[in-house]
C-alpha cells in the first residue's frame, strides 16, 4: 500500500496537463457570497481536496462542478470544453455523494447498472461493466443485496463504483467519510485512493478534516469565507502556510505577534513582546516598509522542552507547566509564558521511565532558527 | 403487576374493537342467516325451544338470492368500477397536488394543507347538496358555459354517473393527497441529485425514482379512497340517476323499503369481504417493506 501510495505521489508530479480550469466563479445566495472569485487548475489524474469549515463555500463549489449550482460569474472548462451551462445530466462528471445517496428500491447491481442504463448501453455491455465494477470494489457477492442490507463501508464502495461506473472524466467526493466511524475511515480513506488510482480518474473532493484531506489529496485548496486561501501540497500546506487562517486551520500552531527587526538576505530579527528575547529566522524575509508588524507561527512539534535553559541568545523563553497531556507516543505541554500567553510543545516519549515536568514546573521552550515561518 | 397494567392498556382499543366492531358485525351475521318475517324486528329467530328440543335454523336464502337475481351483482360491480375510476382520479388529481405541496417552501405546506382539508370542515351532506346547485340543469355551471358561449343547451350532469364521480373524487381528494403528501415530503431529494448526476431526465428521474419510492404512498391513499367509494350511498343518492345501480343504494333499499333485512345484511356481508380482500394484501405489503 505504501509503495503504491509512494508511487503515486510521484507520477503525479509527472501530469502536468490541466483538465479542469475554474476561471474566476463567484457564487451568490441573495446578499450572502458562498463563493468568492475562486480560479483552480486541476491536472488530470490528480486527487484535489477542498479543505474548510462549514460556510467556507467548499460545498457549493463542488455543487458547481456537478452542475447543481450555476455560479453567478465565472466559467468552468472541463477537457477545453466549457461546460457552465450544461445540465448535471450531460457532464461527464460524477459524484460520491454524502453518505451515499443510494437508491434504497433497487439492488446494489441496479445501483451500479443505473447510470449505464441511461447511456442506452446494451444489456451485456451494462452487465460486463457491473461485474467490473463490483469486482474494483470488492462486492461482487453483495450484488443482490438492497442498500439497507449493507454497512457502511459496504454502501460508500457501491456509492464509489455507481460514480465509477460510467468512467467519469471527473470524480467528486462530497464528504467521502462523512458517515463512517473512525477506525474505518482510516482504512477507507487508502483503499479509496487505491481504487481511483486504479481507474485513474481525476477526482475534485470536499472534506473538513483535515487529516482525511492529507492522506488521500495530492494537493489540497484550503477555502474560507468562499475565498480559496491557499493551494499546495500537504507539505506545503502544513509547512509554508501563507495566512494566519491557514496556519491555524491545520493543525495546531504558536503564534507571536511581532516587528521586524533586523534584516538580511540570510536571516531576519524579530522582537515580540511576549518574548525576552528576540527571534531569530534563518531566512530572509520580502519586506513592506510600511508595514512592519508581523506574525511568528512555530509548530508545536518543532519546539523542545527542557528544565534547563538553553545556551544561545534567542529562540527561547521560561515558563511553567499549565497543563499537560500524555499521549502515548508523545505528551501535549501547555506553557505558561510570563506574558500570560500559553504555548503549545510536543514532547516525544522517547523513554518508558523518563522524568517529565509536571504542573508548575519551571520549564524552557526553544527552537531552531529554521523551525517557524513569519506570516503576515 | 406491571404485566397486569400493560394487558389493561393493551385491552382498551381490542375492547373498543370488540363492542363497535366485531359485536355489530355478529349481530348482521346473525341475521344474515335468518329468515325475513312479518314481525318486530323483521326477521325469524335462528333458535326456537319446544317442547325440550332446541332447535337451530340456518337459513342460506338471503346469500341465495343475491346469486339468483343478476341485479345484486350488477350494483356490487357498478359499485367496483365507479369506486376504482374515482380512486385513480383521485391519484391522477392528488399525485400532482400532494408533490407540489411536499416541494413548497416548508413555511407554505401547513397553509397550503389546511387549505386542503378546509371544505371538511362544512358538513359533508351541505357539500353533496351544494354540488346538486353546481350541476343542476340552471347551476352556475351550466350558465357559465353558456355564457361564455361554448354550449348552447344546458348539458345533463347532474342525476347521472359523471356526477357521481365528481362528487366522489371531489370528497375524497383529501384521503388521496394527506398520505401521499406524508410519503413524499420525506423522500431524500439527493437521491433525485444522484439520478440526474447519473444521467437520468426529469421524467426518467421521476419514473425511476420518485415514483417506486412513493409506492406506500400510493397505496395508502387508494385504500383510503376505494374503500368507502364502494360502499358510499350519500354520492350516488342525490348526484346519481335513478338508473345508477350501487350497493349502497342497494342495502339500503333493502332495508327501509322493501324491510328485507336478511338480504340486506348479506349483501353488507359480501361488502365487507370483499373489501377484505385489498386490506388484507395492503397490509402484506407494508410487512414486506418492513
Amino acid at each position: 500500500m505504501l509503495t503504491t501510495l509512494a508511487a503515486r505521489k510521484q507520477s503525479a508530479a509527472l501530469r502536468d496537463r490541466t483538465l479542469l480550469t475554474i476561471n474566476g466563479v463567484s457564487k451568490y445566495f441573495g446578499e450572502t457570497r458562498a463563493v468568492d472569485d475562486v480560479s483552480l487548475e486541476i491536472r488530470q489524474g490528480e486527487i484535489f481536496a477542498l479543505l474548510g469549515g462549514s460556510g467556507s463555500g467548499k460545498s457549493t463549489l463542488l455543487r458547481i462542478l456537478a452542475g447543481f449550482e450555476q455560479p453567478s460569474t465565472g466559467s468552468v472548462q472541463l477537457d477545453g470544453v466549457d461546460i457552465t451551462a450544461l445540465p448535471p445530466n450531460l457532464r461527464p462528471v460524477n459524484m460520491m455523494f454524502q453518505s451515499y445517496a443510494l437508491f434504497p428500491h433497487m439492488s446494489v447491481a441496479d445501483n451500479i447498472a443505473f447510470g449505464l442504463k441511461q447511456d442506452k448501453l446494451p444489456k451485456e455491455e451494462v452487465q460486463a461493466r457491473v461485474e467490473s465494477m463490483l469486482k474494483l470494489v470488492k462486492m461482487s457477492k453483495f450484488a443482490k443485496r438492497k442498500p439497507h442490507q449493507l454497512s457502511g463501508g459496504q454502501m460508500q464502495r457501491v456509492a464509489l463504483a455507481r460514480s465509477l461506473a460510467k468512467q467519469p472524466k471527473l470524480l467528486l467526493l462530497d464528504e467521502p467519510m462523512g458517515a463512517l466511524d473512525k477506525k474505518l475511515r482510516t482504512e477507507m480513506q487508502l483503499e479509496l485512493v487505491d481504487i481511483i488510482e486504479k481507474v485513474g480518474v481525476t477526482c475534485v473532493m470536499v472534506t473538513h478534516d483535515q487529516e482525511e484531506a492529507m492522506t488521500m489529496a495530492d494537493r489540497i485548496a484550503i477555502m474560507d469565507e468562499g475565498y480559496i486561501q491557499q493551494v499546495g501540497t500537504p507539505v506545503d500546506i502544513y509547512e509554508n502556510p501563507i495566512n494566519r487562517m491557514v496556519a491555524e486551520f491545520v493543525g495546531s500552531i504558536n503564534l507571536f505577534e511581532c516587528v521586524l527587526g533586523d534584516e538580511a538576505a540570510d536571516h531576519t530579527i524579530l522582537h515580540s513582546e511576549a518574548l525576552d528575547r528576540p527571534i531569530y529566522v534563518g531566512h530572509g524575509f520580502a519586506t513592506d516598509i510600511d508595514n512592519r508588524e508581523v506574525t511568528f507561527a512555530v509548530r508545536p512539534e518543532k519546539t523542545w522542552l527542557t528544565t534547563e535553559a538553553p545556551e544561545q541568545d534567542y529562540n527561547w523563553e521560561k515558563g511553567t507547566v499549565a497543563d499537560f497531556a500524555y499521549l502515548g507516543g508523545h505528551s501535549i505541554y501547555y506553557v505558561e509564558l510570563r506574558s500570560g500567553q500559553i504555548v503549545q510543545c510536543f514532547l516525544a516519549n522517547t523513554e518508558r521511565k523518563a522524568e517529565r515536568p509536571t504542573w508548575d514546573d519551571e520549564v524552557f521552550i526553544s527552537w531552531e532558527s529554521d523551525s517557524g515561518v513569519i506570516i503576515r | 403487576m406491571k404485566r397486569w397494567s400493560r394487558r389493561a392498556i393493551v385491552s382498551v382499543p381490542y375492547f373498543w374493537l370488540g363492542l363497535f366492531l366485531l359485536v355489530p358485525l355478529l349481530l348482521v351475521i346473525k341475521v344474515a342467516f335468518a329468515e325475513a318475517a312479518r314481525a318486530i324486528p323483521p326477521f325469524s329467530s335462528l333458535t326456537e325451544f319446544e317442547d325440550g328440543i332446541l332447535a337451530i335454523r340456518i337459513s342460506i336464502n338471503s346469500f341465495a338470492v343475491l346469486f339468483e337475481d343478476t341485479m345484486y351483482l350488477q350494483a356490487f360491480f357498478n359499485s367496483v368500477v365507479i369506486a376504482a375510476g374515482a380512486t385513480l382520479l383521485c391519484l391522477l388529481i392528488g399525485y400532482p397536488m400532494a408533490y407540489a405541496i411536499a416541494r413548497a417552501p416548508a413555511h407554505q405546506q401547513s397553509i397550503l394543507l389546511m387549505l386542503v382539508l378546509l371544505p371538511s370542515w362544512t358538513s359533508f351532506l351541505i357539500r353533496v347538496y351544494a354540488w346538486m346547485t353546481i350541476l343542476g340543469q340552471n347551476g352556475p355551471l351550466n350558465n357559465f358555459l353558456i355564457s361564455i358561449g361554448l354550449i348552447s343547451e344546458p348539458l345533463e350532469i347532474l342525476n347521472t354517473n359523471l356526477a357521481v364521480y365528481i362528487g366522489i373524487v371531489y370528497s375524497y381528494l383529501p384521503f388521496m393527497v394527506l398520505p401521499l403528501y406524508a410519503n413524499l415530503v420525506k423522500h431524500d431529494l439527493r437521491l433525485i441529485e444522484a439520478a440526474q448526476d447519473l444521467g437520468a431526465r426529469g421524467l426518467t428521474t421521476f419514473t425511476r425514482i420518485t415514483l417506486p419510492l412513493s409506492k406506500n404512498g400510493i397505496i395508502a391513499g387508494s385504500m383510503l379512497v376505494f374503500i368507502p367509494a364502494v360502499g358510499e350511498y350519500v354520492i350516488p343518492e342525490l348526484l346519481g340517476g335513478s338508473d345508477t345501480l350501487v350497493i349502497g343504494k342497494v342495502v339500503w333499499q333493502e332495508f327501509f323499503n322493501n324491510r328485507d333485512w336478511p338480504v340486506a345484511s348479506a349483501l353488507a356481508l359480501l361488502l365487507v369481504l370483499a373489501l377484505l380482500a385489498p386490506i388484507v394484501w395492503f397490509q402484506r405489503n407494508q410487512d414486506a417493506v418492513r
